[in-house]
This record gives structure tokens, sequence and C-alpha cells, in this order.
């Protein structure tokens, strides 16, 4: 294997402008398969859902799920696009063992959405990716390659196939070519990944983890000479799945390209692998052109055309775009962009929005899932929301709070034992006996003490150093443990000491 | 008149992975001229009114509702399996690819 003496990606810029595109498929959240009634649930035993239909069987005859059709059309709706009269699906034809029928169920000239876009932001500018078309196809099944090296093909002296996933509904969403993006390339193509995701999580037709293979990239990509019109040749990176290797991949690929063109060489057209560890990408195969797939329309499907009746139902059931919703929740919640986008990042929007939902004022909603629980879940590595503690329970924390029947250490205490699954925030705080102490002749004593174990201090206050209470507040929150109302605490420390509150 | 030439035979024998020797690619080459000929007759007979047509059915939007139907149990879905492994279908090497 050649190594490519890479060109700095500032050098690549200067001379060339990059033209992409990217082919993102989301595994749609479907019960069942997109031809077949088998289950769809991750984790099954291999080959436990298969049936003559996914499994490519004489005889068998598939039918299209009308939830995968739904959601087809729900994304292109939802991505601006316009929905197909008519459509049909088509038979792509090849010859690999991940699919039993040795053809895979797609669409071809007719997709079922096309002509739409997606506006991303990237460093607070929009710009508009154009979407070519969306259109409805099915997963393949699972390869295990035995005998070569690290489980891969090369060098393999068989292939183990689970057939498991073979028929769970994709869809393939197509951009135009991303012209216009300049050094910025890498950063749009991530945004719009980005962003798609969320679209899609927020259409609730499939969760989209990436690290899941629910939703997958590949970063197609060239370069032309500044200045010239035509296209130079692509290579399309497959299988890109992180938003932050759909970056990476763009850059690594203008740093090759540019030093192939700028030795005087030519771009294949080819397939390439990222590989993760340093960011790099390998020749794979030789691209196949769309003829060698002789794609026809499938004879055993019957054509789908969504009634504009129908679409325009759909149309109604969209939900507030991500992009859109950020930014009123964003003036709502009076946040920076900064802290906008750690909210973002962190995947903690629902869980907010539905905390808040549950009657906690907006700052407590975010303190508890950005802080201690965002804490939880990253040390657990598990997303926000599957933390065994719901929004109604964080409400509930944040409204014993604000009563003053829980401190902010307190509070960590209960979630605590909600997450540990002791129960709701009131048992927990029952069982623990966590409630605040307020109450003044439990809470003098204890004061009493504190001013008799730091005479220093007391005198200070006697003198009017007001501030010096603090110390004594903290004497008495440990020697209760941090269950005494802090706000009671000082008052009866100043009442006592004559100072002025 | 389209017809089909022996270097098509080949290329199509590649992407579907059967070994041809040279001559049967005269063979099928000859065959396949001769059954695509009798095809293209269909086009001579239908004029511009005839539209191309890909299910014999009137029929559109036939779907069922996203409900989980009973899969085969792994065994019965490698009853017919040439070869298996660890309850997976065992496929020779594959070639030709990376």
């Amino acid at each position: 294997m050649t190594v490519t003496e890479l060109v700095s990606y500032e050098d690549a810029l200067a001379s060339y402008e990059p033209v992409m595109g990217l082919e993102v498929h989301v595994e749609l959240g479907t019960a069942t398969k997109m031809f077949c009634g088998c289950s769809t649930a991750l984790g099954a035993e291999p080959n436990s859902q298969t049936c003559p239909t996914c499994l490519g069987m004489p005889g068998s005859l598939p039918v299209v799920n009308a939830t995968g059709i739904e959601s087809a059309v729900r994304i292109g709706l939802a991505l601006n696009c316009k929905i197909a009269e008519w459509c049909r699906f088509a038979r792509k034809n090849y010859f690999y063992p991940d699919m039993p029928k040795n053809f895979q169920t797609s669409q071809y000239d007719e997709p079922i959405a096309f002509d739409g876009y997606l506006d991303v932001e990237v460093e607070g500018e929009t710009f508009r990716v154009e979407i070519e078309r969306a259109h409805m196809e099915e997963d393949t099944g699972k390869s295990t390659h035995v005998g070569g090296a690290t489980g891969r093909i090369h060098g393999a002296s068989h292939s183990l196939l689970d057939y498991n996933r073979a028929g769970i509904p994709l869809i393939e969403i197509v951009t135009k070519p991303i012209v216009g993006a300049g050094d910025r390339a890498p950063e749009v193509a991530k945004a719009y990944v980005a962003e798609l995701r969320e679209l899609i999580k927020a259409l609730g037709v499939s969760e989209a983890r990436m690290e899941m293979g629910q939703m997958r990239c590949d970063v197609n990509l060239s370069l032309r000479p500044k200045g010239q019109e035509k296209f130079g040749t692509r290579s399309e990176t497959k299988n890109v799945n992180s938003l932050r290797s759909v970056e990476r991949a763009a850059r690594y690929e203008i740093m090759r390209h540019a030093a192939v063109l700028g030795d005087g060489g030519t771009i294949v057209q080819e397939t390439r692998h990222f590989h993760e560890d340093d960011g790099s990408t390998t020749s794979g195969r030789v691209k196949e052109e769309a003829e060698d797939y002789r794609y026809f329309p499938e004879p055993d499907l019957v054509p789908v055309a969504p009634s504009r009746e129908w679409v325009e139902e759909l149309r109604n059931t969209l939900p507030e775009l991500p992009r859109v919703q950020r930014q009123r929740l964003k003036a709502e919640w009076g946040l920076s962009d900064h802290e906008m986008q750690s909210v973002l990042n962190a995947g903690a929007i629902p869980s907010i929005v539905a905390t808040i939902e549950a009657g906690a004022a907006a700052d407590q909603a975010r303190k508890w899932w950005m802080g201690e629980l965002a804490r939880r879940a990253n040390e657990d590595g598990v997303e926000l929301s599957a933390l065994p503690i719901t929004p109604a329970q964080v409400a509930r924390v944040a409204a014993l709070v604000s009563e003053g029947s829980l401190n902010d250490k307190l509070a960590r205490q209960v979630i605590e034992g909600v997450l540990a699954g002791e129960g709701d925030p009131d048992t927990v705080v029952e069982k623990r006996g966590l409630k605040v102490v307020s109450d003044d002749s439990a809470l003098g004593a204890a004061v009493d003490e504190a001013i008799a174990g730091n005479q220093a201090v007391a005198d200070k206050i006697r003198g009017g150093k007001v501030q010096a209470a603090g110390a004594l507040v903290g004497a008495v929150m440990k020697a209760t443990r941090g269950q005494a109302d802090a706000a009671r605490v000082r008052e009866l420390i100043l009442e006592r000491l004559g100072g002025q509150g | 008149m389209p017809g089909i030439t022996r270097e098509e035979v080949a290329h199509l024998a590649r992407l579907a992975r059967l070994e041809l020797q040279a001559e049967e690619l005269d063979h099928f080459a000859e065959q396949l001229d001769d059954i695509i000929g009798a095809v293209a007759r269909v086009s001579d007979v239908a004029d511009e009114d005839v539209p191309p047509t890909s299910h014999p059915l009137p029929l559109t939007n036939v779907m069922r509702a996203d409900e989980v139907r009973p899969s085969l149990t792994p065994q019965q879905a490698l009853s017919g399996a040439p070869a298996q492994e660890q309850q997976r279908f065992k496929v020779p090497q594959i070639l030709g690819e990376e």
C-alpha cells in the first residue's frame, strides 16, 4: 500500500474548492421489518427473526410496512421535499451473501421524496443543504468474517451470516452536491448530520443512535481547481459513524485529493474505508456503475401512491423543527449560544422540556439535568434519557427544593436514591430521613452549640462583622449532616448575637 | 435491434460471480441474443399508447400494519443451509472484495 503524502489543509483550500455529497442511512424504529412481519428488536439470538420473505425463499411475497411508508413521507416533509404522487420499489441486484435474495429492495428513479433542503447552523451562520432525494430500502444481514486477522474480510477463510437485520427499514437521504462551503466543508458536513439526527429524533421515527448503527453516513468528496466549473472525480468514504468522524473524514479526503491532484495524479472513483484510530481512509473496492446493479421495478410490490389528503394530514403531525425549537427555548430560558450548545450536546433538551412541563422552573430543570444527572449519565456511559429517573421525578425534587423541604445537598441524595431504585423522591426523603430541619427548637440547640464552640467568631459577629456568620452556619450544617435550613440558621445566629441580617 | 455482445456476457458473469469458459461465453452470448431479440419484438408491437407495465394488477398502496408476526425458529431458518456455524449461515470465502 502506498502512503499518500498529504497536503496541509490550508494549502489544499488555497488551490481547490471541495464539493461534497452526503448519503445518510437511517434505520427506522418500526416494530417490524419493511416487507415482512419479523420483529426488529435488538439483541435477539442469531437468525431468530427471519421468515421466508426476508430469507428470500422462492414463492414468498413481500408486503410493505404502512408505518415505514408513513415515516418516509414524514421525513420527506420535514426536509421540505416534494412527495411523489406515485412511485415504485426497485430491485438492486448484486451477489453478496449479506442479502439472501441476491438483491436489495430499494427505490431507483422514483424516490418517495425529492427536492428538499435542510438549514444548518455553522458558527452562528445558516447554511442551506439541498436534498436530492429520500428513498426507502432495507438493511442487509450481518456478516462475521472468520479466520482472518481481527474479523476483517481480508484473509478470512469463511463468513457467517445472521439475517435478523436483513429487511429492517432504511431511509436513505441523499444531498445535492454541496458547493460553496469552502474551508468549512467538514464543519458543514458534521452540522448537517447532527441537524438531521435531531430532526429524525424529533419526528420519533428512529432513535438515530450512530454508535448503534441506526444512522450511518457516507461522505462523497471531490475537489475542483478554484474557478473551474466542472466537478472533479469523487471518492466515497463509507460508514462514517460518528459526528466527529464525518468531519475528520471530509478533512482527510480534502488533504488526500489535493496531494494526488497536486502531483499530477488522478483520483480513482472508488469506495474508501474510514479508520477511527488515526482519521485516515484507505482504498476499498472500485465502485460498480449504477447499471451494474441492473435496477428494475420490483414486480412483487405494487406502487405506492400517497394521496394528497394523507400527505397533508401527515404534514400536520410534524413537530416543531429542532432548529426552530432551539431558538425558541434559548430565548425562553435566557441562555447564551454557548449554554444552549452545551444543552444540545448533552442531549438534554427533551428531558429539560419534559421537566418544565411537569412543573419545574426552567433554570432548576436545566440545573439538575446538566449538573448531577449529566455527571451520572457520563459516569455510567448512558444517554441522559436512559437514566432511571423520570422528568416528573426531577420536577418533584425541584419542587421540594423550592418549597424549602430540601436543600441542594439533600436533593442530590434524593436523586441518588431515585437512581438507585429506592422509589420516587418522596419515598426516598421518607426512607432516608432527608428533610431540611427548620424547626427552631431543633435548630436552636445546634446554633447554641456552634456559638459556644466558636467564641472568637461569635465575638466578631457581636462586633458587627456579620459576614463571619457563614463560619457558624457551616458548623451547624456539619453538625446536622447538611439537613439544617441554612437561611433559618443564619437568622437564629444573628438574633442571638445581635448582628443585623 | 438490441443485442448482447460476448463482452457484455462476460461482464454479467463477473457480476453474478460465475466462472464461464470461452466456449460457454460464445454459447450463452448467442442464446441470450436470441432471447433478447424475441422479447424486443414486444416493443415493436407496443405503440406509444401502451405504457410500460411493471405489475399486472391495477393496485396501489397495498400495505400491512406494523404488527409483529411469528418468525421461523433459527433451526427452521437454517434447515436448508448447506453449512452452518454458531447458529449462522456459513458461506465460503468472499472473494473479489477489498
